[in-house]
């Protein structure tokens, strides 16, 4: 019965939702929409969840000595703070100008999240001059393009060959060579077909995933092997 | 051979480059000319198409870590639909993202209070906020906006606000704006909102994802799109605003044209020590 009653409530809510997505009379419609709001629910339980996983994970870790322990103090005792100003200071106004809460969002979370993202530009750089080998003519095709895309893309790039291909003395369809024109042709053509194609593929993967998880073929998400 | 050792620079060497190419250009601006593309033209012709008045759906789905890149396309977005008078109502599902864009909106709306335009938080506009629970959240707004947003970012009753007074569902929008950094966002948006409840939507993404959506574009499920900070750039060029996209675009044009430099280097580098290696 463990595992026969989650599968039975997966069948049955997952049947009901499907075909709220088809069916509009009421005997299907309002369960499917009961079942939707539960899900909002259910993932809000989720964040419950992680933050008790992640306090468990960390305590383990720093009473274990690992050779990160320290950063998963700064960890728990970031966390620590942020919930006792946000759930006994600030309250319900937490996300107010004012408040300890947007203090620590304003120059803790923002600066750090902006920092994390603005250091992949340099990690590119320093991949594409050591990682980005032309071994093969596909990977040759993959640098030209990726170099089109790039360079036409930012207005320096045309600002260049507007010097070279608009020169009055050449014929129209030279300026059909421009890099702006040609990465967008790469955009709206190969990369779109390219695009429809890992879509539509992946599309028919989640309806063929979700069938099998209502007619419980799928059971991998109750855990164990099958 | 000195050129070969290129290969093993030590990678701060091409960090400080970056750093100078992106800084530089930000301090003394070049000015290079920004031209709109037809995507970024749809986007703005989508906007100017609704009635004036309108209260429109914004759904703000990013966080401070793509806020250069999406914070530019916001502003411009918000200013467009209140030079139109119209109304907004602007929603989060990103958890780090709420704080960010009411900040965004704030510094907007001060913009046109300063100019003498009354804007009122709940009255012209008004940020419901975080909620959680990604595509659930977007069908759940389908059964009404209230009941999947209670309270609003500032903790309101929803209900209460006179913005929302003639809000229930998506059809009470004439376009939904979304500007998007990832999951959930514009693809979820298309697939739960747009082909199910058949409200028209433009977007605003990253660089990077950008090219996952010209297939919605084509299709006409998205009216326009403007991708990353080049689509913002030209965004305000088409609306006769200089701002930070603006600003940014000779930055990254550097930033761009020295990776593309790097990856052409580095092969010229590999081939020849290739070739040197299959001639000893």
């Amino acid at each position: 019965m463990k595992r026969e009653i989650p599968l039975f409530l997966t069948a049955v809510i997952g049947a009901i939702v499907l075909a709220g997505f088809f069916v509009p009379h009421q005997f299907i419609s309002v369960p499917a929409d009961y079942f939707q709001r539960c899900a909002v629910i259910v993932v809000a339980f989720g964040y419950a969840l992680g933050g008790a996983n992640l306090v468990r994970v960390n305590l383990e870790g720093i009473a274990r000595r690992h050779p990160d322990w320290p950063y998963k103090v700064v960890l728990l005792v970031g966390m620590l703070v942020t919930l006792v100003f946000g759930l006994f200071v600030d309250r319900a106004k937490f996300q107010d100008p004012g408040t300890v809460s947007i203090w620590i969002y304003d120059n803790i979370y923002v600066p750090m999240n902006s920092t994390m993202f603005a250091l992949l530009a340099f990690f590119i750089a320093s991949a594409a001059f050591r990682a980005f080998r032309v071994r093969t003519a596909e990977a040759a095709l993959l640098a030209v393009s990726a170099l089109i895309v790039m360079i036409g893309r930012v207005p320096l790039g045309d600002a260049i060959m507007a010097g070279v291909f608009d020169h009055p003395g050449l014929p129209d369809w030279v300026r059909h060579l421009r890099l702006e024109p040609l990465q967008q042709w790469i955009m709206d053509w190969p990369q779109n077909a390219a695009k429809r194609a890992i879509l539509i593929g992946a599309a028919m993967g989640v309806m063929a995933t979700g069938l099998r998880v209502i007619l419980g073929i799928e059971r991998s998400y109750l855990g164990g092997s099958d | 051979m000195r050129f070969l050792e290129l290969d093993r620079i030590d990678r701060r060497w091409i960090f400080l480059v970056v750093g100078l190419l992106v800084l530089i250009p930000l301090l003394w601006p070049i000015g290079l000319p920004i031209v709109p593309t037809t995507p970024v033209r749809q986007y703005h012709d989508a906007i100017a198409a609704i009635p004036d008045g309108s209260t429109v759906l914004m759904s703000c789905d990013y966080d401070p870590a793509s806020t250069p890149e999406l914070g530019p396309m916001a502003e411009t977005s918000l200013r467009q639909l209140w030079d139109k008078r119209c109304k907004i109502v602007v929603t989060v599902l990103w958890n780090g993202g709420a704080a960010v864009v009411d900040q965004t909106i704030e510094h907007v709306a001060d913009e046109y209070r300063a100019r003498g335009v009354p804007l009122k938080d709940g009255v012209d506009y008004v940020n419901l906020g975080y909620k959680s629970g990604n595509e659930a959240v977007m069908v759940l707004m389908g059964q009404g906006i209230a009941s999947a947003f209670p309270r609003d970012q500032h903790g309101r009753v929803t209900t209460q606000l006179p913005i929302m007074r003639n809000v229930t569902d998506y059809s009470s929008f004439p376009l939904l704006v979304n500007i998007s950094a990832g999951y959930p966002g514009t693809k979820e948006w298309v697939q739960q909102v747009n082909s199910r409840f058949h409200l028209p939507m433009v977007s605003g993404t990253t660089a990077v994802s950008t090219p996952e959506f010209f297939p919605y574009l084509q299709s006409g499920q998205l009216r326009g799109l403007l991708g990353g900070m080049a689509g913002a750039a030209e965004y305000e060029v088409l609306r006769k605003e200089r701002g930070a996209a603006t600003s940014g675009m000779d930055a990254q044009s550097m930033a761009h044209l020295f990776i593309a430099l790097c990856i052409v280097l580095g092969n010229v580098v590999h081939r020849t020590r290739r070739k040197e290696g299959a001639s000893s």
